[in-house]
């Protein structure tokens, strides 16, 4: 299927099912009850699901298949945001202009950070693209106010020409949309006491996000793929089988800052402002955390670690003290408060703790990440394919 | 006119001179043995051969052009593939993706995006993997990971992977190098039946006088970073000064 062997696309299929019902299987809690506050089936967290599994499967494009660390990719994010900000202002409100420029301004971007950085390798590498990353912070947040907005962000305002919308009759700031379809738009879905609800911006962006998984897949499996993974593996062995690591990284560099680009033109689609915190560096920090924990290297990896995080931040942190002793009610008073005492260091505020946590038990006991956890758990079911993956990873002494 | 002209080589490191007015010739179709004892500059030679290291002066021309100031995937693209002490294989991958990338490298160049198609609808690059594996009994391992196979296999997937590009100029740096004895004579017999096959020029540093004698053509004697004697095998199993400098301590 689509050029696809038939792991691949069953895997594909299994995103795209998964992504078409996720406002009912991330609501599996009925309205009202105790367990609601765990639901994540709203608009403004499932487009956030999607968008930075987009900039997770682009970031491992080059970490995973070429090793190279790039600790400034918040970057890209940042500026596809401002280019989409921008189209929406002197364009058009349609988003597909938007996206595409956010697109091809963050490869340039991305170009141009990757020729210079990408002289160096490891740990130099990082450091470089950190630098750059950090730059491009500073201008967006001081030197550059008059493209950027500076500190306010970039946002939309009522005088914007809009070339191609005509001129606005209402007194309102319009919307993005996808010829005629708002992105915000959402038609609720009640049975009984559970609410669906469907969000045109949530669809729009994960069929996008689909797409982008799809090319993913074939640039894994293709062999351009294969010498990025060639070059994590060997780049001596690379050079002297005559041929030339460094535009191999490059093409992955600037793809993988295209996705960012992409992601933050559609961060911007669903939301119309771009401001200079999305290209801090601990933006750059979470899309590697992202990658990490779901598993570097491997396909669905990034889309499940990039969900992980942000569920961990949108619902660990809205849980407050009033709610935990509400759980704990059924202990004794003294017990009580100790406990509420003791876990709550651990939410709303300090859900980077919790995060922290996982992220360490991860990586200790799951190098592989999410996925060798799943792999594990299959394993367990006595599943054959366990076993296969087990005698690939262990090596033998020589 | 030899495929491989040194001519007049000098590098320095510091005080030390590591080649001193170096001189070879390698004859094409032939297999050149370069000898000598530790610190003769046998490795330093070769890494000024492929692009590692650059002489401070003379000249390396292969094939009628100059190797200087070229870089080692530019130097491979001209012909020549080098084997390391050590084997060098891409680990992470498996054989048959290791035999790939030669393949691809011949027929692509330096650098291709190669499309989006998949790696394994590249049926006439496979046959020739395939066909280079069964040269080197490893076709059933092909879908081995190669980090977990045995230093032996290492090196044979090493040389196949260098024999695929059909190059000109095979460069071998200690190929025995750690080896069991029955690993060695089977790398032997894989040289010589390589040597027999195609048309190729091999140049081989060892320190095995039993590799160097059962295949070399020609040897020359390096030491001190000086040519000392270039000759068959036959004379210099007797030269006087061989034995000083070299077979003397060993044997």
């Amino acid at each position: 299927m689509f050029g696809l062997d038939k792991k691949d696309a069953s895997l594909l299929l299994i995103v795209a099912v998964l992504v078409a019902f996720a406002p009912f299987l991330l609501n599996p809690f009925p309205e009202g009850s105790a367990m609601a506050q765990f639901n994540a089936g709203y608009p403004d967290l499932m487009q956030r699901f999607v968008i930075f599994g987009i900039f997770a499967i682009g970031f491992n494009i080059l970490f995973g298949l070429t090793g190279y660390l790039s600790f400034g990719h918040a970057a890209f994010l940042g500026v596809g945001s401002y280019a989409a900000v921008w189209m929406f202002k002197l364009l058009s409100m349609n988003v597909i202009p938007a996206i595409i420029l956010a697109v091809i301004t963050a490869g340039v971007f991305a170009l141009i950070i990757g020729y210079v950085s990408l002289r160096r390798s490891g740990i130099y590498f990082s450091i470089l693209t950190l630098a750059f990353a950090q730059m491009s912070f500073a201008l967006a947040y001081s030197v550059l106010t008059p493209i950027t907005g500076g500190e306010t962000g970039l946002q939309l305002a009522l005088d914007d020409p809009r070339i191609l919308d005509g001129a606005n009759q209402t007194n309102n700031i319009p919307v993005p949309g996808f010829f005629g379809m708002e992105m915000r738009d959402s038609t609720d879905l009640v049975l009984g006491n559970w609410i669906f609800t469907f969000n045109v911006g949530y669809y729009f962006a994960a069929i996008i996000m689909l797409i982008s998984f799809y090319v993913s897949i074939r640039i894994f499996r293709s062999p351009f793929g294969m010498m990025l993974r060639a070059v994590k593996s060997n780049q001596q062995r690379l050079n002297y089988t005559g041929l030339n690591p460094r535009p191999y990284t490059l093409a992955a560099f600037v793809i993988s800052g295209m996705y960012a680009g992409l992601a933050g033109g559609l961060m911007a689609s669903m939301d119309p402002l771009a401001g200079a915190e999305r290209m801090f560096w601990t933006a750059s920090g979470e899309v590697v955390l992202m990658t990490i924990l779901g598993g570097v290297g491997t396909l669905i990896g990034p889309v499940l670690g990039a969900g992980m995080i942000k569920y961990m931040e949108n619902i660990i942190s809205k849980i407050n003290a009033d709610i935990l002793h509400s759980w704990f009610a059924f202990l004794p008073d003294g017990l009580e408060d100790l406990v509420v005492t003791m876990i709550y260091p651990f939410i709303g505020k300090g859900w980077h703790l919790t995060l922290g946590i996982v992220f360490m038990l991860v990586v200790i006991f799951l190098p592989g990440g999410l996925v060798q956890g799943g792999q594990k758990l299959a394993g367990l079911f006595g599943r054959k394919k366990a076993e296969d993956t087990k005698t690939a990873t262990t090596e033998p002494a020589e | 006119m030899g495929i491989l002209e040194v001519k007049d080589v000098n590098k320095r490191f510091g005080g030390l001179q590591a080649l001193g007015d170096v001189n070879l010739s390698v004859a094409e179709n032939t297999c050149h043995a370069i000898i000598g004892p530790n610190g003769a500059g046998k490795s330093t030679l070769l890494n000024c051969l492929v692009g590692k290291l650059i002489p401070d002066t003379g000249s390396v021309m292969f094939d009628g052009q100059s190797v200087l100031g070229r870089t080692p995937f530019e130097i491979n693209q001209m012909g020549i593939s080098r084997v390391f002490q050590t084997p060098e294989i891409f680990g992470d991958l498996t054989v048959m993706e290791n035999m790939l990338i030669p393949c691809f490298a011949r027929r692509d160049g330096s650098f291709a995006l190669h499309g989006i198609r998949s790696v394994f609808s590249e049926g006439e690059l496979r046959d020739q993997a395939e066909q280079m594996l069964e040269e080197v009994n490893m076709l059933d391992k092909r879908n081995m990971h190669s980090a977990s196979m045995s230093r032996g296999d290492k090196r044979r997937l090493e040389m196949a992977m260098c024999l695929v590009q059909n190059p000109k100029l095979l460069l071998l740096d200690e190929p025995t190098a750690g080896m069991a004895r029955a690993d060695t004579n089977n790398t032997i017999d894989l040289l010589k039946e390589i040597k027999e096959k195609r048309d190729i020029t091999i140049a081989i540093i060892e320190h095995d006088m039993h590799v160097v004698f059962s295949l070399a053509d020609r040897i020359t004697v390096l030491a001190q970073g000086t040519p000392l004697v270039e000759d068959t095998p036959e004379n210099i199993k007797g030269h006087p000064k061989v034995k000083e400098a070299y077979l003397g301590e060993a044997a």
